[in-house]
């Protein structure tokens, strides 16, 4: 179970605290994550939601030590396996990145490299981390490959990824991610790109071969559908911080901050045809130039004076939010 | 012969690539040239009535768009007739075709849709100047009439597409489609690009306009939810053919094209209960590709019902019931 401020062993595999990640630019500093902890447990699947800009790719970049200049993390704690990952040089992350922790990103057509066959790519990630011969880094891959549910696998080690429909590379990039059994996996809007018949499947693959290796993983997407039904225990985001945490069906069943409430509530799927969706007015904040106080202060229906200060986590149980004015419990 | 507001009778339309000189002296010569055509509309017939929404639903690639840009005269088929309200919406003919103004689109992407260099104002005065709906003396006061229906100042009307977010943005795409006076809107995804809170904004805004100016709509989408949301009938592409077509109600309560059944099994929901197990119904295999779309029925491949007869002969699309009609062998005529 996670909390904030509950005093955790450090138990978790993966323990964050108080991150910030800004990103300083010409017109300002933008404070792309401001504020974020979290734990996520072994073998955990955990569900980080948000719009976009509000941080929860950044989040996941900043994890893996991939944030590019002008970026930086300015403070904060990242704790894999005990690990201080934030105090790590280059050469230390990049041994742990493929090895102990991957990530999956949005668009497989953008991650494989065009002029590689799919066997020479999963083999450059297999001699990353350790030196195999030929023959046993293209049996690797074949069985990787066949994992992801990629039939004939050992023939379509030679193909290139232009010869792979958009399931099937982003099946590759999961074999990829999944390669040296990691421990985490970051999983950035992997079915975003794919239809839906083609998400159902790599949904159904992803959560069993998680459950099969006890890999934790954090599903970072937009969609609160398909992170109902996938992950155990949700983050929401907004504007570089979470805003909301706790078990996922407790959460979207009785949200007790406005912001999941209204994202909740304009699910087209939930209301009845024809009638308006209950909307969250007005647009996510410039992250340059962010409201003082609560970010969602003046999107929200239940703000008051109090507002203008910044709400503190609160401390529940299992779940947490920040608001000075959370929604009840009873629906 | 149906005499629907739009109809769209038979209408295909083909891409094929185009061979240069070099392709056929080495065509000649013995080397392969890939001169296969994508048939990516395929024989689709449709009405839509005055006034109704009328949802297209399917996967990329399954023609949807194209189907849309030819309802609207922007694409000629290669084959087939649309008609609003008895007119064609392209004459026939050479260059330059005469388009129809009654149906107007809203496309998906508002950061490309709109010309960077345009401010807001002339870019919604463009239509209604070119082909006289309002005079040049008029277009201040009737472009900022319609950006006040979209949800607009008068002010943004001086302002260009990159000093707007993206829900506005799809506001002044709205705009600039309805200040040709259209009757028939043809919306392409128009949410797919947008924040899931800016997302009901625009579609309570497509609600509220379509009551308000009696419009008729198609409004395409692959997302299941909205279309159900938005629509009073709803098709389901696949593979450049409609396989069924039905009341919204009849279509996700209780579909009959195994196509439609298994996308909509397909489809997460969201689960609000403690503890549950969820499985993802999956289909099987991969999309076929629409160089080479299987004979017979296209989704047979697929089917978990399919007979030796789904692989030879495409079936007709015929009633099967509860005001549906469907594309499918297997399915009995009611």
């Amino acid at each position: 179970m996670s909390r904030e401020g509950a005093g955790s062993s450090g138990s978790a595999l993966l323990r964050v605290r108080d991150l910030a990640t800004h990103f300083f630019t010409r017109t300002g500093v933008v404070k792309a994550v401001d504020g974020v902890s979290f734990d996520v447990d072994a073998g955990e699947i955990v569900g980080l939601v948000g719009e976009s800009g509000s941080g929860k790719s950044m989040t996941g970049y900043s994890i893996l030590g991939l944030v590019d200049a002008p970026g930086r993390i300015v403070r904060g704690s990242i704790r894999l396996e005990g690990r201080e990952l934030t105090e790590l040089p280059e050469a230390g992350l990049r041994a742990l990145r493929g090895k102990r922790m991957s990530m999956v990103f949005q668009d497989p057509m953008t991650t494989l490299n065009p002029v590689l066959t799919i066997g020479e790519q999963i083999r450059l990630a297999i001699e990353a981390h350790e030196r195999v011969s030929q023959a046993s880094a293209r049996e690797r891959s074949a069985s990787a490959l066949s994992r992801v549910g990629i039939p004939d696998a050992l023939r379509r080690l030679d193909a290139y990824p232009h010869q792979f429909s958009g399931g099937m590379r982003q099946r590759v990039a999961i074999a990829i991610a999944l390669l040296n059994r990691p421990r985490l996996i970051l999983a950035d809007e992997p079915t975003t790109a794919l239809d839906v018949s083609i998400q159902a499947q790599i949904l159904t693959e992803i959560k069993s071969l998680v459950r099969d290796l006890g890999t934790a993983l954090v599903w970072i997407s937009h969609d609160l559908v398909t992170v109902s039904a996938l992950s155990s225990r949700i983050l929401v985001m907004y504007a570089g911080r979470i805003v909301e945490q706790g078990p996922t069906a407790a959460v979207l069943r009785t949200p007790r901050h406005p912001y999941t409430r209204g994202l909740v509530d304009s699910l087209p799927s939930l209301g009845a045809p024809g009638r308006d969706l209950a909307q969250i007015p007005g647009n996510p904040p410039s992250l340059r130039d962010l409201p003082e106080g609560c970010s969602f202060r003046p999107r929200c229906p239940r703000a008051s004076d109090a507002c203008a200060i910044a709400p503190e986590t609160s401390e529940g149980v299992a779940r947490s939010w920040r608001c000075h004015h959370p929604l009840d419990l009873a629906p | 012969m149906s005499d629907a507001f739009v109809r769209v009778d038979a209408v295909s339309r083909v891409f094929a690539p185009h061979v240069s000189l070099g392709d056929r002296i080495a065509a000649a010569l013995g080397s392969a040239v890939d001169r296969r055509a994508v048939r990516a509309v395929d024989g689709v017939s449709l009405d839509i009535e005055r006034g109704e929404v009328l949802g297209l639903v399917g996967e990329s690639g399954c023609g949807k768009s194209t189907l849309g840009r030819m309802i609207c005269g922007i694409l000629p088929p290669s084959s087939g007739t649309v008609l609003v309200g008895g007119e064609p919406v392209m004459s026939a003919g050479h260059r330059p075709r005469k388009r129809t103004t009654r149906v107007q689109m809203v496309f998906q992407d508002p950061y490309a849709s709109l010309d960077p260099r345009m401010r807001v104002g002339d870019t919604i005065a463009e239509g209604p100047l070119a082909h006289g709906i309002v005079t040049r003396a008029a277009v201040g006061e009737y472009v900022a009439a319609e950006l006040a229906r979209v949800g607009l100042e008068a002010d943004a009307a001086r302002r260009f597409p990159h000093q707007f977010s993206g829900g506005q943005r799809q506001r002044v795409a709205i705009a600039r489609a309805l200040a040709m006076r259209p009757e028939v809107l043809v919306c392409d995804e128009p949410v797919a690009s947008l924040d899931v809170s800016i997302q009901a904004q625009v579609l309570n805004l497509l609600m509220r306009l379509r009551r308000e100016l009696s419009l008729t709509m198609l409004f395409i989408s692959h997302h299941l939810g909205v279309v159900r949301h938005l629509s009073d009938r709803v098709a389901v592409m696949y593979l450049g053919r409609v396989v069924e077509v039905g009341s919204a109600a009849a279509i996700y309560d209780d579909p009959r094209h195994p196509y439609t059944r298994a996308l909509l099994a397909s489809l997460p929901k969201l689960i609000l209960e403690d503890d549950i197990v969820v499985t993802f119904q999956a289909i099987e295999g991969e999309l076929p590709s629409p160089l080479s779309p299987p004979p017979g029925c296209h989704f047979h491949q697929r089917c978990s019902m399919a007979q030796p007869q789904c692989a030879q002969l495409a079936p007709p699309m015929r009633s099967v019931g509860g005001g549906r009609i469907a594309a499918c062998h297997l399915l009995p005529e009611a």
